[in-house]
């Protein structure tokens, strides 16, 4: 039986800070969930069930989360896979609701990435005791370098340019600047990008998500529940996750988890491409939206340097992506799948003021965990109005 | 003129061992299953196409073709910050697999993806070297 419908997310909440020095990450979890309780009109002791993930939590992660919050929920999901966990939590959390293990799942993150000075796109490197590691540690791949080695085998195959990629960057400033909690807001210009300092070649230092603090908050409950509260329900009409990484040795480095998890995601929804009235995706770079798209079935591949240019994923073009701003220009604090879900609902609720895609019903969300070049999860949601 | 990259030590265990003292012998290891004949990398104990564990190691020749790189001008770990602008890639070899490494001893200039190139060993931190291309 398809939990499609079944279940809605009844409350959301972006805490609006982008630099937090003087707050921990619990902190900011628990003033999410204040603002997303409130949204919903629940209180905090209607919660059985409790999700999270984050860079700085350990094993015992959720646990201690469920301590600082005073919660004793009967369903945890501490799923940690990367930037997409969030994501992944609103599907796991529809199971179990739908599978009547509880009744009000709340997802919590939150992050001082930016005051903590978190090198996360160039600070990695060294050799670890992890055996995989040594076959990548050794040689100084970072975040940055990942997603650049795709780049480049994208220009390289198909002839995509730094000038289309740039279009991305561009785009997502323009819809920032249209977002009062936006943390870059001054327009650019495809020339900016192409000035601005390279990080890893092809990756300039504008094709790179910023780096925030912040967090945010989902409450997830039965359709039917969602119904007599608050706000409008945004029901989750379909669902997939997929991993993309080394296989036996030979990596397709453009073939990425999007596209098994997007296909899963579209078909239990029953939802065409042409249907959908906004896409969030993960912009961790530039590449990450022009490979998601493709991936996605948007356009074929080797056609997304095409299909980001024209103002198309622009709002009022034929597919608005991110009209918050996204990662490259609203905030990322470490991990950004929780806003890909917040700004779905926001829009498809119709309360994002002169960033609204006008009379949006249906919207996919859809993150990335990891790196696109090395290994990585995708999870997929297509989210409806009731 | 950037100074080398000094490479982290690879922590080597039971399954990687034969790759790594291969390494330091100068020979480029890959593992062949001795029941299905599927050439997997990187190693492990047991081959995952067909779960036998009659894991075979043979010498590459160490040959192969550029499939991308990226030319690093940014990275804070120490070993590494040093050695900006440095290359790092992903070589197709003969054999099949790709691996992710560092393209040395050229003008970062001159590469482009299809470039023939042929392994070399790079000291480490540690007990054992690792490999790196270089244009054949």
């Amino acid at each position: 039986m398809s939990l499609s419908g079944k279940v809605a997310i009844a409350g959301a909440f972006e805490h609006p800070t982008r630099w937090a020095p003087e707050k921990t990450e619990l902190q900011i979890m628990a003033e999410s969930a204040r603002g997303a309780l409130a949204d919903c009109g629940l209180s905090i002791r209607d919660v059985d069930g409790l999700a999270s993930a984050g860079i700085s939590m350990g094993v015992m992660g959720v646990v201690q989360l469920a301590e600082y919050l005073n919660l004793k929920p009967r369903w945890l999901d501490g799923t940690n896979i990367g930037g997409s966990s969030f994501v992944a939590h609103v599907a796991h959390a529809g199971a179990a609701i739908h599978a009547g293990l509880c009744e009000v799942v709340l997802i919590l993150y939150g992050s001082t990435a930016a005051s903590n000075a978190l090198a996360i796109g160039t600070g990695l490197g060294g050799g670890g005791r992890d055996p995989a590691q040594a076959f990548v540690g050794p040689y100084g791949l970072t975040t940055v370098g990942s997603y650049a080695l795709v780049a480049r085998r994208h220009m390289e195959q198909y002839g995509t340019t730094s000038e289309q990629l740039a279009e991305i960057a561009v785009t997502m400033r323009r819809h920032a600047a249209l977002n009062p909690e936006a943390k870059m807001r001054r327009p650019i210009g495809v020339e900016d990008v192409l000035a601005s300092r390279l990080i890893s070649e092809p990756l300039h230092l504008l094709d790179c998500c910023i780096i925030s603090d912040g967090g945010g908050a989902l409450v997830v409950t039965s359709a039917a529940r969602a119904r007599d509260l608050r706000r409008p329900p945004v029901l989750v009409l379909g669902s997939g996750e997929a991993v993309a990484h080394q296989e036996l040795g030979a990596p397709d480095l453009l073939t990425i988890a999007a596209r098994q998890s997007g296909t899963q995601a579209l078909a239990m929804a029953g939802v065409r491409h042409a249907d959908l009235d906004l896409c969030t995706v993960y912009d961790s770079f530039t590449i990450t939206v022009l490979a998601t798209l493709e991936n996605l079935g948007f356009c074929k591949p080797g056609e997304g340097g095409a299909f980001v240019s024209g103002g198309r994923i622009g709002l009022g073009g034929e597919l608005p992506v991110n009209p918050d701003g996204g990662g490259l220009s609203s905030n990322h604090p470490g991990m950004r799948g929780i806003f890909l879900v917040i700004e779905a609902v926001r829009q498809l609720r119709g309360e994002c003021g002169p960033r609204q895609v006008e009379g949006a019903r249906l919207a996919l969300a859809h993150g990335t965990g990891g790196t696109l070049g090395v290994a990585h999860s995708g999870a997929t949601l297509v989210l409806g109005r009731d | 003129m950037a100074k080398e990259i000094r490479h982290p030590a690879p922590a080597a265990d039971g399954e990687t061992r034969a790759y790594w003292e291969g390494a330091a012998r100068g020979e480029l290891v890959l593992q062949r299953c001795g029941a299905c004949g599927t050439v997997q990398h990187r190693p492990r104990a047991l081959c995952v196409s067909c779960l036998s564990d009659a894991i075979e190691h043979f010498v590459a020749s160490g040959r192969g073709r550029l499939h991308t790189f990226t030319v690093t001008h940014q990275n804070q770990a120490p070993g590494f910050r040093e050695a900006c602008p440095y290359v790092l890639a992903y070589v197709d070899l003969e054999e099949g697999p790709r691996v992710l490494t560092n393209v040395v001893g050229c003008d970062p200039a001159a590469l482009r993806i299809g470039l023939p190139v042929r392994v070399d060993f790079a000291p480490t931190e540690g007990e054992f070297p690792v490999p790196v291309f270089r244009p054949a």
